[in-house]
């Protein structure tokens, strides 16, 4: 039986029938489906669970493994950065269960901060690295993944791209295989690593990644496909189908399947049978490197780039010079940029940032949008947890300048994962900073996902609800205020009173995400057109159900959740229920 | 046969997602290869978001791009404007008429376009528009208006039988849902 899969799909049923058993992940853009088709199978069969962080999910992998259980987590290519470091000691205890980490990068920044190439990790953490190029790929690579970490124990990372991730294409099934637990025995040498067991496992680790290029020259995992004898490409994930879609029979391929360790006489062998040799590979330049490195003349960067993705016309343009031609409007046409829907909590909090003019740290999240055109509220934005540990450092480095004028923004999945450390420090080390929690209920973003502060688990089962409230006293915070920024006017007095504090604070913004579907929505407002003098007050907030017009503004009943937000900032009382 | 080319544009929350659904599922029915690719994330958000669905005896690349859709359907007018290049000369778009006025026209940063149907025409592209909305609330939801289009879609798009489109429609929206679907599937037929 085959049907159409998203490449994260197909990843969550390759884990299924390898006989996973415990998953645990962080969601994030784009590799979030694979945790939530996952958890759609039997609990008892393959446990899940979203974690606090990557970090901790990837932790909780190495744990089952070390019971004996297949284990598996998922993240963006950023969240390896947070899970990197059980990640480069896992590398040295090896598996007893089989432990795969999935990796989505995003090359062209589709909803990411960066474009980092997570190929590196696999190099760096010495663990090999398997890059599918479709959806069937990605369930026979995910079984093949458990059955190199047994057999060579060690750690894999599944490697995945946008495409990939969120492509449909056809996959057949299988039933799963189930796993027996062995017996868990104690073996302090391999899973206690104290420099002295460390210093003999790297020696271990090293030998592995000499077995693992023996089965990267030999095991049918990476390809040769003889066409051309004119242009070699060698190209692995969806760089392979964009040398395919391009060049056809016109070329000879290597496909590589595992990414690292990569092989060294197959490739030799391949470029002597070719004329001229292409390195398709987006973002950094890995294949080509370890080409040149072992003597092996290749075109890479040189003619493509390390930014974004390439498709098939750049391949197409580059190897053959042939370009596409087509038709444009003479005419500008506005561009249409994501914003905080209509009815959404943030943006109460964001226009009265704005009115007051304060230095805003932000943070990773929908709330990023309150940095666009025209609340354009935020000053800064870099990793997760950052607004807060950013505006205590900002705080210090002004010395104490900005403490009444600054805050930060976080939303209360983004505090899980890695706020609460941060504010631990604005308590410990005190600066009188002022650290806004935009608890909507919910991880945004990436699609709605329960997390430990809202009461849920991913099955969407009660669970135990991290009180942020009382989270906050227990660090040493005492000024703690919740609010409703659903009301302007208490907004804007409380947060002006917390920044006045000379004590640090936190202010807990707290309305539901207007797209959750437990949230009962008021009917649209209407606006009273003889009562509207078109001053655009209310345009201030950039709603996106508020539509200027000559004579009045209106409001669109389609997408309006009746906040009535713009009903406040109206001066004249045109706006009504 | 080549790798035709199919895109679906539109603005976030249009259910543009829902459609190309419902066209890879009536395409892998009729025995093709299918290669639906979608990006998710910060383009929910009310921005411009783009599918592209592809399929003939062989898919590699599961992305279209600038000069090589066979085909689009747009869900909004200026999102037909903003995609047109992504047609192959000779190639066909259906928009509908609807206007969704972006945030820098919300804000009076820019003006949305007028004429943009006649423009494409004059450039010798075939256009269909249909006012999807109007049919969409008339079948009893505004938010419709993808299975609309995909009634408008089902008549330009030989060689699936009208059955495998009516099963899809039913497989792919909320069960609550499926008469209000099935009738703006027919009312986009008959456009």
């Amino acid at each position: 039986m085959s049907e159409l899969m998203l490449g994260n799909q197909a990843v969550a049923r390759g884990l299924y029938e390898a006989g996973v058993s415990v998953v645990s992940s962080y969601p994030g853009t784009p590799s979030t489906e694979i945790t939530e088709f996952a958890s759609k199978y039997p609990e008892d069969e393959m446990y899940c669970e979203w974690a606090p962080n990557e970090k901790v999910a990837c932790e909780v992998a190495v744990g089952a493994s070390i019971a004996g259980a297949r284990s598996f987590c998922a993240m963006k290519h950023v969240g390896l950065n947070v899970a990197a470091d059980p990640l480069f000691t896992a590398s040295y205890t090896g598996v007893n269960g089989g432990m795969v980490i999935a990796v989505a990068d995003d090359p062209g920044m589709h909803s990411s901060q960066n474009e980092q190439d997570s190929r590196h990790y696999a190099i760096a953490a010495k663990v090999p690295m398997l890059e599918p190029s479709d959806s069937q790929e990605c369930k026979d690579y995910a079984k093949l993944a458990y059955e190199i970490s047994e057999k060579f124990d060690t750690p894999v990372i599944l490697r995945l791209t946008t495409r990939v991730s969120h492509s449909q294409s056809a996959v057949s099934t299988e039933d799963r295989i189930e796993k027996a637990l062995p017996v868990y025995e104690k073996n302090i040498a391999k899973n206690v690593m104290v420099p002295a067991n460390a210093i003999k496992k790297h020696i271990v680790v090293e030998q592995r990644t000499l077995d693992l290029i023996s089965y990267a020259e030999t095991s049918g995992i990476n390809t040769v496909e003889m066409n051309s004898a004119e242009i070699g490409v060698i190209a692995s994930g969806i760089c392979y189908q964009y040398a395919k879609e391009a060049l056809g029979d016109k070329a000879s391929y290597l496909k590589l399947g595992m990414v690292n360790p990569l092989p060294i006489e197959l490739i030799k062998d391949f470029a002597s049978k070719v004329k001229v040799l292409y390195v398709v590979e987006e973002l950094d330049d890995i294949i080509e490197t370890h080409c040149r490195k072992n003597g092996i003349e290749v075109k890479g960067k040189e003619l493509f780039t390390l930014q974004g993705e390439y498709f098939q016309s750049k391949v197409k343009q580059v190897i053959l010079g042939e370009k596409d031609e087509w038709e444009t409007l003479d005419t500008d046409i506005p561009v249409r940029p994501p914003v905080l829907c209509a009815g959404c909590p943030h943006r109460g909090v964001f226009y009265i940032l704005k009115k007051l003019g304060v230095m805003v740290s932000g943070d990773i999240g929908c709330y990023t949008l309150g940095a666009a055109a025209p609340l354009s509220a935020i000053d800064t934005t870099v990793c997760m947890g950052a607004s807060i540990s950013g505006l205590h450092g900002f705080n210090k480095g002004r010395k104490g300048e900005y403490e009444g004028k600054s805050v930060a923004v976080i939303g209360d999945s983004t505090f899980m994962h890695s706020g609460i450390t941060s504010l631990v420090d604005i308590a410990y080390n005190r600066s009188n900073s002022t650290v806004i929690v935009l608890d909507n209920s919910i991880t945004g973003m990436t699609g709605h996902q329960n997390n430990p502060a809202n009461g849920k688990n991913i099955y969407g089962d009660p669970a135990s609800a991290v009180n942020l409230e009382a989270l906050a006293h227990a660090i040493g915070i005492n000024s703690v205020t919740v609010v409703d920024p659903g009301d302007l006017a208490e907004t804007e007095r409380v947060i002006k009173e917390e920044l006045a504090k000379a004590e640090p604070s936190l202010i807990i913004a707290r309305k539901p995400c207007a797209l959750l579907k437990t949230v009962k929505h008021k009917p649209p407002f209407r606006i009273d057109s003889d009562k509207c003098k078109n001053c655009k007050s209310c345009m201030r907030i950039g709603c996106p159900a508020l539509v200027a017009g000559d004579k009045c503004i209106t409001i669109d009943n389609t997408l309006c959740v009746g906040c009535g937000l713009c009903e406040q900032l109206c001066k004249f009382d045109a706006i009504k229920e | 046969m080549d790798t035709k080319s199919i895109m679906i544009v539109g603005v976030g929350g249009q259910g543009t997602l829902l459609a190309s659904r419902i066209l890879g599922s009536v395409l892998g029915d009729a025995g093709y290869e299918v290669k639906v690719s979608e990006v998710h994330g910060m383009s929910q958000r009310g921005g411009s978001v783009v599918t592209y669905i592809r399929y003939g005896e062989k898919v590699y690349s599961p992305v279209i791009e600038k000069g090589q859709a066979d085909m689009i359907v747009s869900f909004e007018q200026l999102e037909a404007a903003r995609y047109i290049a992504y047609l192959k000369k000779g190639g066909t778009i259906i928009t509908n008429t609807q206007k969704i006025s972006p945030m820098p026209v919300i804000t009076g940063a820019a003006e949305y376009p007028d004429g943009i149907i006649d423009k494409i025409k004059d450039k010798g592209i075939n256009i269909i528009a249909v006012d999807a909305l109007s049919a969409a609330e008339k079948a009893g939801s505004s938010r419709a208006v993808n299975v609309v289009l995909m009634g408008v879609l089902s008549k330009v798009l030989s060689g699936i039988e009208l059955d495998s489109w009516k099963k899809a429609v039913e497989k792919c929206v909320p069960a609550k849902v499926i008469d209000i679907n099935q009738k703006a599937f027919d009312l986009g037929r008959e456009m």
